[in-house]
């Protein structure tokens, strides 16, 4: 025993650091003991049986373990990425839009196209918080704190790209209705207005929900920090030199942060009501938010844009976009830290498998209903643009759409690649749906580009064609992204409590005040 | 064992008394215990526990929380006061013809009324609740108790306070003995 911890034999077995526990042995038909399909039997949600303790000790020893090597490299890498993009937007900001590859025929490309694709992903987290909880699934427990933090990372890399890609980014307080000296106020009838307020609204409340749920987590942290300190004089301090001890500023800052949280039933009380209250009004939000971002869209008069499926549309494919995400990243974290499985079993994964399935033929649906309005209404421009600019090859009819395979390969990867799903084996396999879900992240992104640039590159009048070809800086600006959200995540899964303990708790047989005598 | 001098408990070592604390073993005792503190007529006690025991506030007799009240109305005020801010805006603040849609097309300030409203019920939702809870407090009496700091984890603690009227160093004892509660202690403030 050390005095990094009280039990830190048990901890690190738990955090998989010390592998005493025998591997896990799946069963044929139930997998991990989770894939029950007698509706009688309820399959457990956390494996073996695990304690109140073991819980608090499993979650806590991902914050209080040393970080992993593989952290440390990932963390290391991602941080590198991220400073490469940066890089890329401070390049942008001191010499201009230029050094992208958008011009005046294609005006909107990879910056909006990733601005759509992240916030789309943004959408799986709220969707699990908000609209699982309301639907009373306890399956959500172990997997709404992530899946909440990644809503916020996804929004943060969204707002990015409206923010630089306006040109004179000094002038982009003016979306916000702030008093100036010119009696100037924005456009309330603009949808890119709405979209402002949709998206600020949606950052703002995501991250309230996500704090004020993990408060009494915090307070957990806070006082572990605290009997460790009354256990012990003496533990690991900070740096070598600085003889402060980690036990004592994870007390202060956890203990900040938990508000001074005790657990009253009393605090409960109105606790569980703020957080059903919150639930409530983010998911007519979310809903909003993605319906809101398609009007930018939608209320335009372009062939490809102008069309009232839109809303559904989006937000069907933001939360197929988002759970793909989700599993993304829940799979490797879930083989990265082996003890995870307890908590995200089998069956989480299968019902979000059937999520994917779900949602990606609606995403298919309405990719055919886009084709069947455009032959009905017997619009000529809207016909022509799915009919030359999506789906022809050139190499059919050299009229035919250049960024064919932009479309065959959106197709490919959101409608095609989930069906799979409608077989047990791969909705239960951990790598089959990591494949599938790396497949749809791509494909998702491809909708974006084929919506926007697609549709752009063609416009009414000849004299508004051109292509788009991304330059290095499109290219590194979205891989940098890319790399400021994993490291977000990365920090999450090391310095927050990455489950939320209290309602896992709640959710097993035991907290039951009325079964146990 | 602790005495009363004026309004106040002392403990024997002379410090001011804030409770009596017991812990409970399972979530089943915890409740039934409620129910027999709340039938013993105390009134300044708490339950506490890691996590919501399910239906804790009948057995504890809570009144129903005023929280969603609160919110509904300041959210709708919220919605409000930002339809109005953008209809004063669109109509005389910067009144300008958009689309050829009237100035007063109510329609488009919709969405964004939405959304205000949605912020407003949100920032409501937690600020209430850290109001009603008295919160940030981060100093109490409880959390000297390392008995207590177990709570977060996986222990269940009742704890009555000495400005109830029916505090009673002795009978609150036994009443908390009986209800299955163990390592009963004082509080000190």
């Amino acid at each position: 025993m050390s005095a990094i911890h009280p039990d830190e034999i048990n901890a690190g077995r738990l955090t998989g650091r010390i592998p005493t526990d025998p591997p896990q042995v799946l069963d044929e038909r139930t997998g991990d003991g989770t894939l029950i399909d007698d509706p009688a039997v309820r399959a457990p949600l956390v494996l073996n049986n695990r304690s109140f303790h073991d819980i608090t000790n499993t979650v806590c020893g991902y914050v209080e373990e040393k970080p992993a090597g593989w952290w440390l490299a990932l963390a290391g890498l991602a941080s590198g990425i991220a400073g490469l993009g940066t890089l890329m937007i401070i390049y942008l900001l001191i010499t201009g839009v230029g050094v992208w590859g958008l011009n005046n025929r294609v005006d909107w490309a990879w910056d909006i196209t990733n601005f759509v694709f992240w916030i789309g992903i943004g959408h799986a987290g709220t969707l699990i918080s908000a609209i699982l909880c309301i639907l009373k699934q306890k399956w959500r427990t172990s997997i709404n704190r992530a899946a909440e933090a990644m809503t916020i990372f996804a929004v943060i890399c969204a707002g990015t790209f409206p923010g630089i890609h306006v040109g004179r980014v000094w002038f982009i307080w003016m979306v916000f209705p702030i008093p100036n000296a010119n009696g100037i106020w924005p456009n309330f009838k603009s949808p890119l207005l709405w979209d402002v307020f949709a998206v600020s609204t949606y950052f703002t409340v995501s991250a309230l929900f996500w704090y004020m749920g993990m408060i009494p987590d915090m307070a957990t942290l806070r006082d572990r920090a605290v009997v460790r300190l009354k256990a012990s004089a003496s533990g690991p301090t900070v740096l070598p030199f600085i003889t402060l001890r980690v036990d004592q500023l994870r007390a202060w800052i956890y203990g900040f942060l938990a508000l001074g949280w005790r657990f009253s039933s009393r605090h409960w009380q109105h606790y569980e009501k703020a957080y059903l209250l919150l639930a409530g009004v983010s998911t007519p939000l979310v809903l909003s938010v993605h319906s809101i971002v398609s009007f930018d869209f939608a209320t335009s008069v372009l062939p490809g844009w102008h069309t009232t499926i839109f809303p559904p549309y989006f937000v069907a494919g933001a939360i197929f976009g988002g759970f793909a995400m989700v599993l993304l990243l829940m799979i490797p974290a879930r083989e990265l830290y082996p003890n995870m499985k307890e908590l995200i079993t089998l069956r989480h994964m299968e019902n979000m498998a059937k999520i994917i399935l779900v949602t990606g033929s609606m995403v298919g649906f309405a990719y055919a209903m886009e084709f069947f309005i455009a032959w009905y209404s017997g619009n000529k421009y809207e016909a022509d643009v799915f009919l030359w600019n999506r789906v022809t090859p050139t190499w059919i009819n050299p009229r035919g759409a250049p960024y064919w395979w932009a479309y065959w390969a959106m197709i490919l990867c959101n409608v095609v690649s989930p069906q799979v799903f409608w077989f047990r084996k791969f909705r239960t396999s951990p790598l089959a749906i990591w494949i599938v879900c790396l497949i749809v992240t791509v494909g998702m992104w491809f909708e974006r580009f084929v919506i926007i640039v697609t549709s752009l590159h063609r416009a009414f009048l000849p004299g508004q064609w051109g292509m788009f070809y991304p330059t290095p800086v499109d290219i590194l600006t979205f891989v940098g992204t890319c790399g400021i959200f994993l490291f977000l995540f990365l920090l999450f899964l090391k310095f927050l409590p990455a489950f939320a303990m209290s309602e896992i708790k709640n959710v097993t047989p035991e907290a039951s005040p009325h079964d146990h005598h | 064992m602790a005495k009363k001098t004026g309004k106040t408990y002392k403990t024997t070592a002379g410090e001011v008394v804030y409770g009596m604390m017991a812990e409970f073993a399972t979530p089943g005792d915890t409740y039934r215990a409620a129910e027999k503190m709340r039938d013993a007529g105390y009134k300044k006690w708490d339950v506490y526990s890691p996590f919501p025991i399910h239906g804790i506030d009948e057995a504890m007799g809570l009144p129903n929380s005023k929280l969603p009240l609160t919110v509904g109305v300041i959210g709708l005020t919220g919605a409000a006061i930002g339809f109005a801010f953008q209809y004063w805006v669109s109509t005389s603040g910067y009144a300008t013809v958009v689309q050829g849609k009237p100035l007063g097309a109510w329609q488009a300030l919709i969405p964004v009324t939405f959304e205000i409203g949605v912020l407003f019920t949100a920032f409501t939702a937690i600020l209430s609740m850290l109001a009603f809870n008295v919160l940030p407090m981060w100093y109490h009496p409880l959390f000297k108790k390392d008995r207590f700091l177990r709570v977060s984890d996986d222990r269940f603690v009742i704890c009555v306070e000495s400005k109830d009227a029916n505090f009673d160093p002795v009978k609150t004892k036994q009443t908390l003995e009986s209800a299955k509660g163990y390592n009963v202690e004082l509080v000190e403030e």
